[in-house]
């Protein structure tokens, strides 16, 4: 084959120069490697980085597509002229939107990647595959792209290259981005406006002293933590027909994702199974705390503590987070047992930000982060269990 | 008395080219070679030089650390070739081959009134001694030590591996006079294990030894599992372990006095024509029998050994001290149009991410030696525990290895482990990590450091 063997002509040819890891990255993608196994076993299973990354991705697709759908359809909803949510006006909003999202979140990222690659001479390594999915599918929507981009430099270098790149990272890259851009543009990130499409450029209209009506972009988290009912029934919860974040609305397509992930046993049901344990837990005892009369209605966390507690699971970015984000392999807890321990304490945590922390009431971003950090404590006390045991049996044996 | 192990965690890997159960004849190599990387962390110094004649059994080097630690020719004939690598060290010695076989002069030895002492000084001076190896480290034990127990895997359950039942089948007496001999070495017992399955074990029905039945995928068949299920190594303890093969080898020392290599071994392999059993000796050539057998292509891989723990030869090499089988499979130096994403269904995976392995159970594979993938870092977690049955965490071993953190690698249970307890992780690592080479290095520098 032509392809094929010119490929691997310019691949002899760049051997040993800065340009290897950058053509070698582009390679690799067309074609798997002509490597042998040199040491060890003699055989390898048929799974490689880039097909595990390959399948999160695929994973997130359906979640993103109805991200599309779903900014028109939010966006036409504001503006008073509602349009068929699988309608045509709906998803070309969508993807004018979105799409450079996506190609900003992949171009400068990936940039970055390579530029790090060819400094330090490694291979360009697939981490970022799915991280460059994950961020245009946890920003609002009417982000500017300049932002977008200063956020993802920010997340993959402070987040993951100053560690060494993939695989070396305590913080995931993708939440890194999403924090950076919460308490950097503040203002922009946590105002009712910035999730639906049109209600930023609107509120500057008025600004400007034209004559037209405010169109609101609030999420329900939003709402609840300002005590205001939502204003949406459990079914468009569920399905995802409620402004948030691009890729984040929709519970159903989500706990699709997180069912194929673990059928493929690619993400860990573990942690899938805890944190929603741990945020169902948190939930029923702040509606204890409701329903014991402990606060009162005119409490500033009224709001939130009252919804009922699965709700929770449904509203806001909690489901993205725990079936995408939360599972990340290099900063989850990297013990089975451990797994379960981070993945509680990540479902107990949202909740308890979420309804104690009006200014960001999306509590799983920051509850994901605090134990990415706290990953390897856990870590460390699994494997002392196991050290324990060893210890005891040989003490067992000299006693 | 008879006890069942049975293990969960693990993965059966089924491949084209079980070695057929008939045995051939191979022919007579003319040159044998003994591989000094089969000791490993042994420096030899030699007794002889080139074209000095040689018995089979006569001692041509001797251990540097131990004198009376004696390394025999499995063949009589003369010594053509000392070859020698950098810093002048010896890699390989060649033997050209009588046409008669003469063996060095032994008497058959008296087990019933032999002390520890005896017993071990001729197996020393015999060149059976590399034979036993230790944990902690997985080298070639040290003579002036008594281990807890002794440990015996009766049942290979690796890949393509030889079967015990059949290679062993008849070798009774030999067998029993070796673990007569090896029970009164160590305080405790000489345990042995077997397949469950198995129904004709000559292992089964031995004296002086203990009989765990084992069941399971594999590494069920693996040392360590048996040590880990019956008596864990801990900080301090020594085990022994051997293969049974050469139990055969020790005891047909013990009874005639005559240091026997022959050996059967099995040739298997999808790139084999026609797999089957033969009869050679150590250290012969591998082209005596692959050829005869007959391979399909020339781009293949020679393994001695079994796929997952074998060393890569070319067909012209020899033979392994302790191997006993031979196993030849397609290489895999080609490149794959979009092979990170395509559904797979010609390959092993334990994931379902379009890989349909599962699907098919029993199917058996034809496997090459392609990596599918390239080195990365460690990402992906929880898949090791999947197909590692002993209680130790490997990710974190692995690590402690990597960065040389001695105090780790001693708490995670480096001293219970062996390289090829890492084959199946290094097998199912999507970072296409080298785990055996990790956990080599990682047991030399223990043996260095704390020895």
């Amino acid at each position: 084959m032509g392809l094929k063997n010119n490929l691997h002509q310019l691949k002899e040819k760049y051997k040993g120069t800065k340009m290897a890891p950058a053509f070698n990255a582009i390679h690799t993608f067309l074609y798997t490697p002509n490597e042998t196994t040199h040491s060890g076993g003699h055989i390898r299973m048929a799974d490689d980085l880039k097909r595990t990354m390959n399948t999160v991705i695929m994973a997130m697709v359906p979640c993103l597509i109805f991200g599309m759908f779903n900014a028109g359809y939010q966006h036409f909803n504001a503006l008073g002229t509602p349009v068929d949510f699988l309608s045509m006006d709906a998803f070309l909003i969508g993807l004018k939107k979105i799409l450079p999202l996506v190609i900003i979140s992949y171009g400068v990222g990936l940039a970055v990647e390579f530029i790090f690659a060819m400094i330090k001479g490694h291979e360009v390594e697939e981490g970022y595959l799915v991280s460059g999915m994950l961020i245009p599918l946890i920003v609002p929507v009417d982000i500017p792209l300049w932002m977008l981009a200063v956020a993802v430099i920010f997340g993959v270098v402070i987040g993951k290259e100053v560690f060494g790149g993939t695989g070396m990272n305590i913080l995931n890259p993708a939440l890194t981005v999403r924090a950076f851009l919460f308490f950097a543009y503040p203002t922009w990130m946590s105002g009712d406006k910035v999730w639906v499409h049109g209600a930023v450029e609107r509120a500057n209209q008025m600004a400007a002293g034209q004559d037209v009506d405010a169109i609101s972009g609030e999420t329900i988290l939003g709402s609840l933590a300002q005590n205001n009912a939502p204003g949406y029934d459990v079914a468009d919860m569920f399905f995802g027909f409620i402004p948030g974040s691009v890729g984040e609305t929709s519970t159903l397509l989500i706990l699709l994702g997180g069912l194929f992930l673990i059928f493929t046993k690619i993400g860990s049901w573990r942690i899938m199974l805890s944190a929603t344990l741990g945020a169902l837990v948190m939930g029923l005892i702040f509606n204890g705390v409701v329903n014991a009369g402990w606060i009162t209605e005119s409490s500033k966390f009224y709001g939130l503590m009252s919804t009922e507690f699965w709700h929770h699971l449904i509203i806001g970015g909690f489901a993205f987070g725990v079936v995408f984000m939360a599972t990340d392999p290099v900063t989850a807890s990297q013990t089975n047992k451990g797994k379960w321990i981070y993945g509680f304490l990540i479902g107990f945590i949202s909740i308890l930000i979420r309804v104690f922390n009006p200014a960001y009431p999306e509590g799983v971003m920051l509850a994901i982060l605090l134990m990415n950090v706290f990953a390897p404590t856990i870590d460390h006390y699994v494997l002392q269990g196991n050290i324990k045991r060893r210890m005891k049996r040989l003490k067992l044996k000299t006693a | 008395m008879s006890n069942d192990i049975r293990i969960k965690k693990g993965l059966d890997i089924k491949l084209i080219g079980q070695a057929e159960e008939t045995t051939e004849e191979a022919v007579p190599s003319n040159i044998y070679a003994i591989k000094l990387s089969d000791f490993h962390s042994i420096t030899p110094k030699m007794l002889l030089k080139v074209d000095d004649k040689v018995k089979a059994g006569q001692a041509i080097f001797f251990n540097k650390s131990n004198e009376d630690m004696l390394f025999v020719s499995p063949v009589s004939g003369i010594i053509t070739e000392i070859e020698r690598g950098a810093r002048r060290k010896i890699l390989t010695i060649k033997i050209q081959a009588d046409k008669e076989q003469v063996y060095a002069n032994q008497s058959a030895f008296n087990l019933e009134s032999a002390s520890e002492e005896s017993i071990k000084k001729h197996l020393l001076s015999a060149g059976c001694w590399p034979f036993i190896k230790q944990r902690p480290y997985d080298i070639i034990a040290n003579p002036e030590n008594k281990p807890k127990a002794i440990f015996i895997s009766g049942y290979a359950s690796a890949p393509l591996a030889a079967n015990y039942d059949y290679v062993l089948a008849g070798k009774e007496k030999e067998l029993q006079a070796a673990v007569t001999a090896l029970s009164k070495l160590t305080d405790g017992k000489v345990h042995v294990s077997v397949s469950k399955k198995s129904t004709a074990s000559p292992l089964a029905n031995l004296n002086d030894v203990t009989v765990h039945r084992v069941s399971g995928p594999h590494p069920s068949g693996n040392v360590s599992t048996l040590i880990a299920k019956v008596d864990p190594i801990n900080k301090g303890e020594i085990v022994w372990t051997l293969n049974p093969q050469d139990l055969v080898i020790i005891g047909e020392l013990l009874l005639t006095g005559k240091f026997n290599a022959e050996r059967i071994v099995a040739l298997a392999g999808s790139s084999v024509k026609a797999p089957k059993y033969y009869k050679t000796k150590v250290g012969a050539e591998v082209s005596t029998f692959l050829y005869d057998a007959g391979v399909k292509d020339n781009n293949i891989r020679v393994i001695n050994g079994n796929v997952l723990t074998g060393s890569k030869i070319t067909p012209d090499g020899y033979l392994g001290y302790y191997e006993n089988t031979v196993t030849a499979i397609p290489e895999g130096n080609d490149y794959e149009f979009f092979g990170w994403n395509k559904p797979v269904l010609n390959k092993v995976s334990t994931s379902r991410a379009l890989t349909f392995s599962w699907l098919f159970p029993n199917k058996k594979y034809d496997l090459n030696t392609n990596t599918n993938g390239e080195h990365r870092a460690f990402v992906v977690t929880g898949n090791y525990e999947e197909v590692f049955p002993l209680d130790i965490y490997p990710l974190q071993l692995l690590k402690a290895s990597m960065v040389k953190d001695l105090d780790q690698m001693e708490q995670l249970g480096m001293y219970e482990v062996a390289p090829e307890d890492f084959a199946l992780t290094e097998f199912v690592c999507v970072s296409k990590q080298p785990h055996q080479q990790i956990i080599r290095e990682g047991l030399d520098l223990m043996y260095k450091e704390i020895g």
